[in-house]
């Protein structure tokens, strides 16, 4: 993580950090500077907008996983850590878990896949988003990626 | 992200499944004792990701992805590439006989050029693999099974073709060395025709000849292929494969595609095939596995292939299970997941393989239950992360067969 920190310094949302100069984890606390969107390597992404999470799927997951048909949602109001697995998304040849990127409470899934999964190949980043959350209060990023650093992972992997 | 069906592992597993290794990590030496086809590079300019199958290097899909490539196998005509599959050559004049002591089907009757898919059965009448037998004009059976029991179908044989020789019997078998294309779909014809010195029409449905094919010497066509749809399979020297390829590719008759292994899988499921190793295997008889008319009427009074007896008694009495085919909608059914009575309180049994099926919006499976439970129209619950889908039993093949089969 160290190093993905330092490639990525220069970059606005991690000057203040790195300024305020503490220890390398990211809390919510400083949201002011974190409202950004983070990608984990399970190839989820969140995008923290003060308390507030939204998660979806990459780019790159959605192409590979080519069409999607289905898509399982937790429910609201449901409690998540994050790793926890809170959906699933199928497509013709695969089912895959949905891990969520950041803890909270689920406030909002996205009604419209219920009738077309398949806005999350068209739209991966931002219609086909799959759920929104109360961010937990201690809710850290340091494991997650930014679209930099992820799209040097996807690369890499 | 991850695989459901294999619990523990995530996305990224799920995408080197699917094909998405980087052209820098596949010569490390995790691939490097997999086959190639004669046609791997040709995949490669053709857009294919890669997977490892069956000891192969196989393409799971190209650019447009698996739906894509599954509509237009009903719709236009695809190609596949199935050279990984064990093409085998029996000759000697005892060569029905040995074949016959080895599957459960009348191959002595076959007509000239006539083919027949069959079974390799053990002593418990478990199924060894599919197969097709052809009996060519030429003096030869021309066989071909799985990819995946390549080896074992193999030293089977040669084990047999021991004893036949021992007891003075003649028959040798030998590999056939060619790569193996499948053309699918309903334009097959007005692609194909066009390159042949024979006419299609003379050719029909599970029969076989020899013949030049854009120009390439010492081709065999046969009428047979894995999808549900009219098609052929070609088997063809290596060094003229590439060739029927991009003449076909290039025809102006209809639109022609490479298909991966992915959407091979959704189209034989819609076409209710089995697929060796998930929905039938070595624990399965041919009658559990709804398979009961490769039992070749002529062979049943004589109890001479393996597991005969076990095999006809389930005939007369039933098998405590078998396989059927499910539709259901919601939460898409796979493999091994378990099945219960319409009221849930019932273990009945468990799927084999299922997906979302792309030319019908609804989700096929099938699967073993309890024979009482067989019966088309019968209505169940499968369990899928731990809820119930409600799914009912149904006839099968899915979708609609379209062979061409004279009147």
């Amino acid at each position: 993580m160290a190093a993905s920190l330092a490639r990525t310094a220069l970059l606005p949302t991690y000057r203040c950090l790195s300024r305020i100069n503490v220890s390398p984890a990211r809390f919510m606390s400083f949201s002011r500077c974190l409202e950004a969107r983070w990608f984990t390597k399970e190839h989820e992404w969140v995008n923290i907008e003060g308390q507030k999470g939204t998660v979806g799927i990459s780019n790159y997951a959605q192409e590979k996983l080519g069409e999607i048909v289905y898509v399982e949602m937790p429910e609201v109001g449901a409690t998540v850590e994050s790793d926890d697995v809170v959906g699933c998304l199928e497509s013709v040849k695969a089912a895959s878990d949905v891990m969520s990127p950041c803890g909270g409470t689920v406030s909002e899934i996205n009604e419209e896949l219920k009738s077309d999964p398949s806005l999350i190949n068209s739209s991966p980043l931002d219609k086909g988003w799959l759920y929104k959350l109360d961010l937990a209060e201690d809710v850290k990023t340091d494991e997650l990626m930014d679209a930099e650093a992820y799209d040097e992972f996807c690369q890499n992997h | 992200m991850r695989l459901v069906r294999a619990g523990t592992r995530n996305l990224f597993t799920i995408l080197q499944t699917l094909g998405v290794t980087p052209a820098s990590k596949r010569l490390l030496s995790q691939n490097a004792d997999l086959k190639r086809t004669a046609l791997y590079d040709f995949h490669l300019s053709q857009g294919a990701k890669m997977v490892p199958f069956a000891g192969w290097e196989m393409p799971v899909q190209y650019k447009s992805g698996i739906s894509e490539e599954h509509l237009h196998v009903r719709e236009h005509v695809g190609i596949f590439d199935v050279s990984h599959m064990l093409q085998t050559r029996v000759v000697g004049k005892d060569r029905k006989a040995f074949m016959e002591s080895m599957v459960v089907t009348d191959i002595e009757g076959l007509k000239d050029n006539q083919g027949t898919l069959t079974v390799f059965t053990n002593d418990q009448g478990g199924i060894l693999d599919d197969l097709i037998i052809n009996n060519t004009d030429k003096d030869f059976l021309y066989v071909v099974s799985n990819a995946g029991c390549a080896d074992t179908d193999l030293a089977h044989m040669k084990a047999n073709e021991a004893k036949f020789q021992e007891s003075g019997k003649d028959v040798k078998l030998s590999v056939i060395d060619t790569s193996l294309v499948a053309v699918q779909g309903p334009g097959m014809v007005s692609v194909l025709q066009p390159g042949l010195d024979f006419d299609l029409k003379t050719l029909p449905f599970m029969t076989t000849t020899e013949g030049k094919v854009f120009g390439v010497e010492g081709c065999r066509i046969t009428r047979c292929g894995y999808t549900g749809e009219d098609g052929v399979e070609i088997s063809v020297p290596h060094s003229g494969a590439e060739k029927v390829l991009t003449s076909l590719l290039s025809s102006s008759q209809d639109s022609v595609k490479m298909i991966g292994l992915g959407a091979r899988d959704s189209l034989r499921l819609e076409a209710g095939l089995c697929l060796y190793g998930n929905d039938i295997d070595a624990t399965t008889t041919p009658i559990e596995g709804n398979l009961t008319w490769l039992v070749s009427k002529s062979r049943r009074p004589k109890l001479d292939f393996p597991g005969a007896q076990i095999i006809v008694d389930q005939i007369k009495n039933k098998p405590s299970k078998r396989r059927v085919g499910f539709v259901s909608s919601g939460a898409p059914i796979r493999g091994h997941a378990k099945i219960f009575s319409e009221d849930g309180s019932e273990l009945i049994g468990e799927t084999t393989s299922g997906c979302p099926s792309p030319s019908l919006k609804m989700n096929v499976s099938m699967g073993y239950v309890k024979t009482p439970f067989s019966k088309n129209g019968t209505k169940v619950k499968i369990e899928v992360r731990k809820k119930m889908i409600d799914a009912e039993v149904s006839k099968m093949p899915f979708v609609p067969s379209k062979y061409y089969i004279l009147k």
